[in-house]
């Protein structure tokens, strides 16, 4: 289990889900750990994938692949991000774990027109990077209850 | 005022220290001041009321509240007269005190939300105070100089501060509504502060020791964090006796066993930190009777019973205001005024008595008074008035399902609307409230005689007693607070009690019906056909809020105190739950919410699958009162409705089966002769049948020792509906229509229908 300690606004936790290479900021992020024993909610939004015992905390783990309108079934047992949040610690499921990355504003642009409509509300801008794009999860929303 | 709003605005600590103690001596002026009034001779609680205003203008000198401070000091003139005994004190003078009170009260708010007094004065608050000081004093005597009298004040109180406090203060600080100790060490901080400007005065360095080490004031949070801890522990415990129970050495075991204990000790110990005496909500009631019994002209004495009885300070705290307004409802609408008491052959002074006490986990508050009490007949009538109730229905209502009716929203039957209350607003609010802790409540009345109103309420919402079950491989909590009972049923009892119609189960119990909840296919974890093939299940038979109901579960695990967590945002709105708990393996739990469960039963029912529906059944399902009912078919296009509450049973008969008693259809039945009666012919309707039956749908009424067979066509459903019925039918043995399912149905009266089947069957002689 690796804490990530909140370090500077411009560094970025990125993961994978899917084709898509995300990222969110660090600060917002509480710990990262593995598949944890889960608890499904029946009758609940079909993103809730389950509840989760964080040492006495319970979580409520979200499935980001549903999230996005991808196939649901993770590749591997999944990872979870847990986020710190007022009304109850929230954990994302994602594919990958990946660095954490100090990138500068410069290099940020809004999420271009052509993009996925499904993906655009989700997303709150690009990293240009070398050779590829990281995309900054729009948090608000993927945590947001569905009507 | 609390201090948590006094940190917000960064106020310093003496000042935050200040509006504490003053607010819990202000709460306890009120009390003296109104018990003084009645037992004006009793000294040592007038040298307590004169040492908290004392102390209450002395720090404000010294913290330059001069606002408070000269208002503080005229009620200490009063006070200084009255306790030399120039002055009794009288209803006059003791409204004069209170409204002080009140304005110093408003004045500390004021602090407390700000930092300073603010800029409010009350000059004719203090004029009136300073006429009483300068009054002639009641026995004729001598008026005493104000001013003079002022300052020998200053110089004598603090010995008597001394004096008193090394024997009284004792370790009970934190309960607040104990005279004698109260005399004591409120003030004593107090003296330390004021004690300042008056040099000569001793200083009480001896006394502050005893004080600090019996008690700490400790921070909410800081009880609320240990409380979070002890319940993790408790968890980790109970994983540790999983593992050893399996294989362990006898000095693990020993061990074991131990923190056993100590962590049953500990936690105990920890709720215990987080109880209050119910005394620190109840003292607060003697000041409003007072009042609010002059306001209306009424005599009232206010008895207290049980202040002792402890409970979690978030339970007291959510209580106050629904016991507030059960008694200023007593008040105001249950005690009559003293002449027509008097009419009545009653004391002209009415009294109210407010009673608490420990049962069975749980801590009953009980209000009653001897006033005029709830008559039902009034109650349908204001219920029809105000478009709560049918006024067909009325009459049927049972006298205690009358009663319940002033719970209803929009419920009020004050002739007149008073400033206290009678707006329609209050009791829906109250049960609500109560409901939202985990409680109930329930009304009794008897017309002249008084009404009496008990609350049930659980200890803590921390920990609750809980019935662990499991439904496919999943295990769920149910709060043992709604439980009723556990049925268990084999292959054989399931055959023959539980009849499944149209998806929807029913379990006859006792000769009643009672609808049954497949959890494991509510919950969608699979399908009801699949329930079918077990070979024994449990039933949980829990109490709705409109009737109890069985819960159909695969097995019962154990119950075991769980530690109740919240949901998430996430999953909050699922209605079948209402939290979560971590089991002893570590795993998350769901909380089953009884309420829930019977809603999201009812909308799966019949074609209200929609979201459309379902939303408007659930608009419905908050305001309207629902009843369940057997949707039948009788006759070729009507589909009529029949309350689940007036059927026996439901039989199937073979045609083979009926016989002929002279020109009336029967069948054997529990070794009796029952008539049988088609639904579908005495509504004037032809049969739905295109050819002849090979068996009959039979619902079994009774009605004074007789059991009537009603035949209908065929059952097509149980659903759960508003009583909104629209009544113009003017059929006999037809309540009405309501729309159920989207399709209007028509209601039935089976008593109505009996009884005139009856009347006549009787008349052709069998």
């Amino acid at each position: 289990m690796k804490t990530l300690t909140p370090l500077a606004a411009s560094q970025y936790c990125s993961f994978r889900l899917g084709d898509l290479f995300l990222g969110i900021s660090v600060e917002a992020v509480q710990e990262v750990i593995r598949t944890q024993v889960m608890t499904k909610v029946p009758l609940s939004d079909p993103c809730v994938s389950g509840l989760v015992n964080l040492r006495g905390q319970i979580v409520t783990a979200l499935s980001l692949r549903r999230r996005f309108g991808m196939e649901p079934k993770y590749p591997k047992p999944p990872m979870n991000i847990v986020i710190s949040n007022p009304d109850g610690a929230i954990s994302l499921l994602v594919d990958e774990i990946g660095d954490v990355m100090t990138i500068e504003q410069d290099y940020f642009e809004s999420v271009p027109e052509t993009f996925d409509p499904r993906y655009k509300s989700l997303l709150e801008g690009v990293f240009k990077l070398d050779g590829s794009l990281l995309l900054l999860l729009n948090l608000e929303e993927a945590i947001r209850t569905s009507e | 005022m609390s201090e948590r709003e006094a940190e917000r605005v960064e106020i310093p600590e003496e000042v935050v220290e200040f509006l504490v103690e003053s607010n819990e001596n202000l709460d306890r002026l009120d009390q003296d001041l109104v018990a003084l009034e009645t037992n004006p001779d009793d000294k040592d609680r007038i040298s307590s009321i004169f040492r908290t205003v004392h102390t209450i203008k002395g720090t404000c000198g010294f913290l330059g509240f001069s606002r408070l401070e000269s208002v503080a000091h005229v009620g200490e003139n009063l006070l200084s007269k009255i306790r030399d005994g120039v002055f009794t004190l009288d209803s006059q003078r003791t409204d004069a005190l209170l409204e002080m009170v009140d304005v110093v009260r408003g004045y500390l708010a004021e602090v407390a939300a700000t930092g300073g007094e603010g800029v409010r004065e009350y000059p004719e608050l203090i004029a009136k105070l300073q006429s009483l000081v300068e009054e002639e004093a009641d026995d004729g005597g001598e008026t005493a100089e104000p001013q003079a009298q002022a300052v020998s004040e200053n110089a004598f109180i603090f010995p008597a501060v001394k004096k008193d406090t090394p024997q009284k203060t004792t370790s009970k600080l934190r309960t607040g509504d104990d005279k004698e100790v109260d005399s004591g060490n409120p003030s004593l901080n107090k003296t330390q502060v004021s004690s300042t400007p008056s040099s000569e005065v001793p200083a009480p360095s001896d006394i502050k020791p005893v004080l600090s080490e019996t008690s700490v004031r400790v921070d909410v949070s800081l009880l609320d964090n240990l409380m979070d801890l002890v319940g993790e522990l408790v968890l980790a415990r109970n994983q540790i006796l999983q593992y050893t129970s399996k294989d362990a050495s006898t000095a693990l075991s020993a061990t074991t066993q131990r923190l056993n204990l100590i962590t049953s000790e500990l936690q105990e110990n920890v709720m215990k930190t987080r109880m209050q005496p119910i005394g620190t909500v109840l003292s607060k009631f003697p000041r409003v009777v007072r009042d609010l019994a002059n306001a209306c002209g009424k005599q009232v004495a206010l008895e207290l019973d049980g202040k002792d009885t402890e409970l979690d300070r978030t339970i007291i705290e959510a209580i106050k205001d629904p016991l507030t307004h059960l008694i200023r409802n007593a008040v105001d609408h249950g005690i009559e005024i003293p002449q027509i008491r008097q009419q009545c052959g009653k004391e002209a002074s009415g009294t109210l008595r407010i009673s608490a006490y420990h049962e069975s986990g749980y801590v009953n508050i009980e209000i009653s008074d001897d006033g005029g009490g709830i008559d039902p007949l009034r109650i349908r009538d204001k219920a029809v008035e105000k478009g709560i109730l049918q006024a067909e229905l009325a009459p049927k209502l049972s006298d205690r399902e009358a009663m319940s009716l002033i719970f209803a929203p929009g419920f009020s039957t004050a002739e007149k609307i008073t400033n206290v209350s009678g707006r329609g607003v209050g009791m829906d609010v109250v049960k609500t409230n109560i409901e939202k802790i985990g409680g109930s409540i329930d009304v009794v009345s008897q017309v002249s005689k008084g009404t009496t109103f008990k609350i049930k309420i659980p200890l803590t919402l921390a920990i609750v007693p809980a019935l662990i079950v499991s439904a496919a491989d999943e295990r769920y909590a149910i709060a043992q607070t709604s439980l009723i009972e556990l049925l268990r049923l084999d292959r054989e009892q399931i055959d023959l009690s539980v009849s499944v119609i149209e998806g929807r189960a029913i379990l006859r119990l006792r000769g009643k019906l009672l609808p049954l909840v497949d959890l494991a296919s509510l919950l969608e974890l699979r399908s009801a056909s699949e329930t079918k093939e077990l070979e024994s299940i449990n039933v949980v038979v829990v109490q709705g809020e409109h009737g109890p109901f069985g819960v159909l579960v695969d097995g019962v695990v154990d119950t075991q105190e769980i530690v109740v967590k919240p949901l998430g945002n996430q999953v909050k709105d699922v209605a079948v739950f209402s939290g979560a708990t971590i089991m002893g393996d570590g795993r998350v739990a769901l909380i089953l919410d009884v309420g829930g469960l019977a809603s999201t039963a009812a909308l799966n029912s019949g074609e209200a699958h929609s979201g459309e529906a379902k939303e408007t059944d659930l608009l419905e399902g908050e305001s309207v009162e629902t009843k369940t009912m057997l949707v039948v078919k009788a006759g070729e296009t009507s589909r009529l409705a029949i309350p689940l509450d007036s059927i026996d049973r439901l039989e199937e008969f073979d045609v083979g089966e009926v016989e002929w008693a002279g020109a009336a259809p029967v069948v054997q039945y529990r070794g009796a002769i029952m008539p049988l009666l088609w639904l579908s012919s005495f509504l004037g309707a032809n049969s739905s049948f295109d050819e002849a039956p090979t068996t009959y749908q039979v619902v079994v009424h009774s009605s004074s020792g007789r059991s009537v067979g009603v035949v209908v066509d065929d059952i097509l459903d149980i659903t759960e509906v508003s009583l909104e019925i629209d009544s113009y039918s003017a059929r006999l043995g037809v309540l009405g229509s309501a729309v159920i399912a989207k399709k209007i149905t028509e209601v039935v009266d089976l008593s109505v229908v009996v009884e005139s089947f009856l009347s006549a069957y009787e008349g052709i002689g069998v």
